[in-house]
């Protein structure tokens, strides 16, 4: 794809030049209602875990969607899945929103949107055989219905993540981290998807092997011309893996851009808040950093700030910040940002 | 001048029904006064367990310091009796531990936790101990000190948690805190708040801190000397310069080699230590990193290699360390 056609394309907010994003999200917002009350309940307030976002994913890219605890990008995830029904929105797969389908009308879609879970302990069934795990999507959707030729692929998937095909007989409780989320991984590819939602993929495992799997799944990108959506906290996996990323805060987008412009080029007070908070493998380099750290915490958000939702930590905030919500603008092609003062 | 920790060949082992876990094997390693090192290392390398042993906290059974000795301000500290080291614990050592959440009574008001200690320990009457507390909570970036001193540990968030057990740690003024993944909990900008809050506050009391950590980059921004750990053993160590600029143990090498950093180039490819960390109930003769290590000669295989000095400080338990700056610009 050329410069040109992913700025058009990279467009999260007019839907008429993303003829060719993948995946198109418009607007969606997720409230959970708060309730009280074990009898008669009643619902006292909203967790506005997504509040009003849209992007584009291209084809073939990885969007990186960082964030802190809290700030939705979990739940955005959870939405495209259609794990969760949003509160309004859209999301365009395929040509179909999403939010429109029947359970029924959505078993086709699931074959080509999978996810990969954060902790590989708790999203493996302990009482299932590695290879029963993997045949089980294959069993479901119909995809191969001949037993040994099932077993077959479950060797192949299990090969291409790098492990030994024997595991297919193992239980998860003989695996370490590393090979459970291997695991995890072909569980995703075995109905052979288009696009992939990692949810903190590799937050959970440890610096050496967490690089095994990054290079994993950037082979497995090429191999199978995949999409990913990759969620995660850390900046500088996203950083690494990303080929544009979108930062999130308190359920709002609130800048995306290449990779490149957004880590050279941050723009956004929390963006380079989050940048400038990212300690570097290198104590020379820290020893020559300036560390301007950002006060306060994530407020709740079950009552978000009025206005701009970063506005109470922000070092560039004037009156207008606390009243407005800024509008999330393209600043140059492809580089979106919602903040007024920049 | 004598050293304010002395740890000597601390071998901590856990003894469970798949055989011995030699979880910290023969470390020794010391801290000056007021001075921060970090210990790093990977999940089950043994970082934890020589932080606890300092401590003398780990559960029996199934585990036991079996050999080795701990010199802390000229005391022997494996040779006190439990009451003596609680007298220590808390009052001159303390600890700062990951998950604020669980460290913290969830039944017990943040100020009785706080005052509780420090009658304890100095004995000083409830009402200056509150005072304390209050000063305490307001040096840890508390807001409105007075007003949480009644709340518990559920009406504050993790930040704010972790700056509760900050305020604990300090309240005591011991000589050294052990921080225990301090900030893994955390989010990165409160990491960095938490971090920056610490150094300040043990720089300007004096007091010696160890980090230990898994995070390469909290350990280039705090520390000034790092010792580094796998599979139960101390591998190198030395002052952070050198540990980043100049390694000279492959797995440091490896695990600088991983990680991904924001200030190189982006669409660099990640070169991962291949394979994953031993079983340390099955150690053997041998170096313990050799089956993931790409330096490996058959002298690994037979013979455990001692820290050697490469200069000063810095050390490194690696039977090719004279070569490894060629072997280095070779791979």
């Amino acid at each position: 794809m050329t410069d040109t056609q992913q700025a058009v394309s990279a467009s999260p907010v007019d839907s008429s030049v993303g003829e060719d994003a993948f995946v198109q999200i418009r607007n969606l917002k997720m409230h959970f209602p708060v309730t009280e009350g074990t009898i008669v309940q009643k619902t006292v307030a909203h967790v506005k875990a997504v509040d009003g976002v849209s992007f584009n994913i291209n084809r073939g890219e990885t969007l990186g969607l960082v964030g802190e605890s809290g700030c939705g990008k979990t739940t955005v995830g959870r939405c495209i899945l259609q794990l969760e029904r949003p509160t309004a929105g859209e999301i365009m797969f395929d040509g179909r929103d999403l939010t429109q389908l029947t359970q029924k009308e959505l078993i086709p879609v699931r074959e080509k949107v999978q996810v990969i879970f954060q902790d590989p302990y708790s999203s493996l069934n302990p009482r299932m055989k590695i290879g029963t795990m993997l045949e089980e999507p294959m069993r479901v959707h119909g995809i191969i219905t001949d037993a040994s030729k099932r077993k077959e692929r479950v060797r192949e998937l299990l090969s291409v993540c790098g492990l030994d095909p024997k595991f297919a007989d193992r239980y998860p409780h003989e695996m370490s981290g590393g090979q459970r989320q291997r695991v995890g991984i072909a569980r995703a590819l075995a109905l052979d998807p288009a696009f992939i939602i990692c949810d903190e993929a590799v937050s959970a495992l440890d610096v050496s092997i967490q690089a095994q799997v990054i290079n994993l799944l950037e082979d497995l990108r090429e191999q199978f011309n995949l999409t990913y959506l990759f969620i995660a906290h850390d900046l500088s996996v996203v950083r690494h893996i990303s080929n544009r990323v979108a930062v999130m805060y308190l359920g709002n987008l609130v800048e995306l851009a290449d990779g490149d412009e957004l880590f050279d080029n941050p723009t956004h007070p929390y963006t380079r808040a989050l940048l400038d908070a990212v300690p570097i493998p290198d104590p020379v380099v820290e020893g020559d950093r300036e560390h301007r750290i950002i006060k306060g915490e994530v407020p709740s958000p079950m009552n978000p700030p009025s206005g701009c939702v970063f506005h109470p930590r922000c070092p560039m905030a004037v009156d207008s910040c606390r009243s407005s919500v800024p509008e999330f603008r393209e600043i140059t092609s492809g580089h979106y940002v919602a903040c007024t003062e920049v | 001048m004598t050293k304010l920790l002395e740890v000597k060949n601390l071998t901590t082992q856990f003894f469970t029904t798949s055989g011995i876990v030699q979880a910290v094997d023969n470390v020794s390693f010391d801290i000056d006064e007021g001075e921060t090192v970090a210990v790093v290392g990977e999940s089950g390398c043994g970082k934890s367990v020589s932080a606890l042993s300092i401590l003398r906290l780990i559960p029996w059974p199934p585990g036991k310091i079996v050999g080795g000795s701990i010199h802390f301000a000229g005391r022997d500290l494996l040779a006190l009796s439990d009451d003596e080291i609680r007298t220590i614990r808390g009052r001159e050592i303390s600890m700062v531990f990951q998950e604020p959440m669980t460290s913290l009574n969830p039944v017990l008001s943040i100020g009785l936790q706080l005052t509780e200690t420090m009658e304890h320990h100095l004995g000083i009457s409830n009402k200056e101990a509150h005072q304390k507390a209050v000063e305490l909570l307001g040096m840890v970036g508390i807001s409105e000190p007075e007003r949480r001193l009644s709340q518990y540990p559920h009406h504050l968030s993790g930040g704010m948690r972790q700056r509760v057990m900050i305020a604990l740690a300090l309240s005591c003024e011991p000589k050294l805190i052990i921080a225990d993944e301090p900030t893994t909990a955390l989010d990165v900008t409160i990491q960095a708040q938490i971090l920056e809050l610490m150094k300040n506050l043990t720089k300007q009391m004096g007091v010696a801190l160890i980090v230990i950590t898994h995070n390469l980059g909290v350990v280039a921004r705090y520390a000034d000397r790092v010792n580094v750990m796998y599979a139960g053993k101390l591998v190198e160590m030395g002052q952070a310069r050198e540990i980043y600029h100049d390694p000279h143990h492959p797995y440091t090498l490896g695990l600088l080699a991983s990680v991904p950093r924001m200030d190189q180039p982006r669409g660099t490819r990640l070169i991962p230590i291949d394979g994953q960390p031993p079983d340390l109930t099955l150690l053997d003769s041998g170096c313990a990193f050799r089956p993931r290590c790409r330096f490996a000669v058959d002298q690994c295989a037979t013979e455990i290699p001692p820290l050697q000095t490469v200069d000063h400080e810095h050390a490194s338990a690696c039977w090719r360390v004279s070569e490894i700056s060629e072997l280095k610009v070779a791979s």
